[in-house]
C-alpha cells in the first residue's frame, strides 16, 4: 500500500500510468462491443445444436 | 511491422503469448471468483527471474489495470457507491500511516515480529470463524453470483452492523447505496482501523475491507465488492505511480497480461451464471494451496541454486491456475450442453 509516501510529479511515469487506464477503458469497451457482436455465434458453435432448439 | 509492435512492448513474441495467456487464466479465475488471481503474478514474475522490484511493481501495475475494468463494470451495474469510497480512502490512508508507524516504533522495542504473528493470527481467524458460520447457516460465504439481478434493497443488513446503524447517530449521517444509513464517523473509524491493520500488516487490504463494509458498515454484498474496486483503482494507481518511478513497472509485462485477463474476466464472469461455485471453491483452495508450495520450493530452488526446482515452482503456479481456470470452463461448458438438452427435448 502506498500510504502517504507522497510521490513527486514525474511526467514519464504519469505517461505510464495512463496508458495502462487507457489500455484498461480500451479492453473493457472493445470486449464489451465485441460480446454483443460474436458472442452468440461463439456460444452456437461452443455449446452446439440450434441455439433456438428449445424456444 | 509486427516486429517493431513486439520490440515495442520489449518482449519476444513468445514472451508476449505467455503473459496474453497467464493473463487470460488469471482473468479467468478473477473473473469467477471475484478474486484471487492478481497474487500469482507476482510470485510467477519473481519464478521468471525478474527483480522483485519489477515483479512486484508490474504485478500492482496490473492490479491497477483490473480494478479500473471490474469497477467500470460495477459502476455500470450501480453497485459503486463512491461517497462511501472517498471516505474509505480517506480513513483508510491515514490508517495505514498510522500503522506504517507502529510497526516502526514495535520494531525498535523489538516487538514487531511477534505482535505481528499474533495479530495475523486474530484476524484471520476472526474472519474466518465469521464466515464459516455465514455459510453453515446456509447464508452462502464469499462473492454472490446472483449479486446482478438482485435489488440492493434486498439485501438483508447484518445484526451487528444493524445496532451500528441504530446506536451511533452522530451527525453528519451518509446516506449509502441499498437503502444504508449511517454516521460518516463509523465510516471513517473503520476505515481506519482496516487501514490501519493493512499498514501494520503490510497487506492491501482487500479481505479486511470487504467484510468490514460488510458486518460493520452494513452495505449491501455487492456494493462493497464495487466500492472496495474503487478503493483499489487509487491505492493501485499510486502504488504503481511509486514503483514506476524507480523503474518497476514493465509496460511488456503489463499490457498483454492485462489484453488476456479483460477477455478472461468477461468468461470467467459468464461462467458464474452457470456452475456453482461451491462445487469449484474446492479447487481454489487447493490451488492455493499448490501456489504456496511452488513459492515454496522456487525459493528452495533460487537458494540452493538449483534450476530445477525453480522451474518446477514456476510450472506448478502456472499449471495450478490454467487447471482450475480449465474446470471452470469445462463445467461451464457441460452445464450449458446440459440445459440446451433438456431444452430441446422438453415440449413447448
Amino acid at each position: 500500500m502506498a500510504g502517504l509516501a507522497v510521490p513527486t510529479w514525474d511526467p514519464q511515469t504519469a505517461l505510464l500510468i495512463g496508458v495502462i487506464l487507457l489500455e484498461a477503458v480500451v479492453l473493457y469497451v472493445g470486449y464489451g462491443g465485441l460480446e454483443r457482436l460474436v458472442g452468440p455465434r461463439v456460444m452456437d458453435v461452443l455449446v452446439g445444436g440450434d441455439q433456438r432448439a428449445g424456444q | 511491422m509486427l516486429d517493431s509492435s513486439f520490440a515495442l512492448l520489449g518482449g519476444s513474441p513468445e514472451l508476449l503469448a505467455l503473459f496474453v495467456g497467464f493473463g487470460l487464466v488469471v482473468g479467468v479465475l478473477f473473473g469467477f471468483f471475484g478474486m484471487g488471481g492478481s497474487f500469482l503474478v507476482t510470485p510467477a514474475l519473481l519464478m521468471m527471474g525478474y527483480a522483485p522490484r519489477v515483479a512486484v511493481g508490474s504485478g500492482m501495475a496490473f492490479v491497477f489495470g483490473t480494478a479500473v475494468i471490474a469497477t467500470l463494470k460495477h459502476h455500470d451495474l450501480g453497485q459503486v457507491d463512491y461517497k462511501l469510497g472517498v471516505i474509505m480512502i480517506a480513513g483508510t490512508t491515514l490508517g495505514i500511516e498510522v500503522g506504517r508507524a507502529s510497526v516502526f516504533y514495535l520494531e525498535a522495542l523489538g516487538l514487531a515480529g511477534g505482535v505481528i504473528s499474533v495479530a495475523y493470527v486474530l484476524l484471520l481467524g476472526g474472519i474466518g470463524l465469521l464466515v464459516t458460520r455465514e455459510a453453515l447457516a446456509g447464508d452462502g460465504a464469499g462473492i454472490d453470483h446472483d449479486a446482478a439481478d438482485k435489488d440492493l434493497s434486498d439485501y438483508e443488513i447484518p445484526p451487528v452492523a444493524k445496532r451500528i446503524q441504530e446506536t451511533v447517530r452522530i451527525p453528519p449521517m451518509v446516506s449509502l447505496r441499498g437503502d444504508v444509513q449511517v454516521s460518516a464517523w463509523v465510516i471513517t473509524f473503520v476505515a481506519f482501523l482496516t487501514g490501519l491493520l493493512s499498514g501494520f500488516l503490510g497487506v492491501g487490504g482487500g479481505f479486511i475491507r470487504m467484510p468490514a463494509m460488510i458486518y460493520a458498515i452494513g452495505v449491501p454484498v455487492p456494493v462493497a465488492v464495487g466500492t472496495d474496486l474503487f478503493e483499489i483503482v487509487f491505492s493501485g494507481a499510486i502504488g504503481s505511480y511509486l514503483y514506476g518511478q524507480g523503474g518497476g513497472v514493465d509496460l511488456g509485462i503489463v499490457v498483454p497480461l492485462l489484453f488476456g485477463s479483460a477477455l478472461g474476466a468477461r468468461v470467467g464472469s459468464a461462467a458464474t451464471a452457470v456452475v456453482d461455485a461451491d462445487g469449484i471453491k474446492v479447487y481454489f483452495g487447493g490451488m492455493l494451496l499448490v501456489g504456496a508450495l511452488a513459492v515454496g520450493i522456487g525459493e528452495v530452488g533460487s537458494y540452493v541454486g538449483s534450476e530445477l526446482l525453480e522451474t518446477l515452482g514456476l510450472l506448478l503456479v502456472i499449471g495450478a491456475a490454467v487447471v482450475v481456470a480449465a474446470a471452470i470452463l469445462y463445467t461451464a461448458l457441460r452445464s450449458l450442453r446440459a440445459t440446451r438438452r433438456r431444452g430441446a427435448a422438453s415440449p413447448e
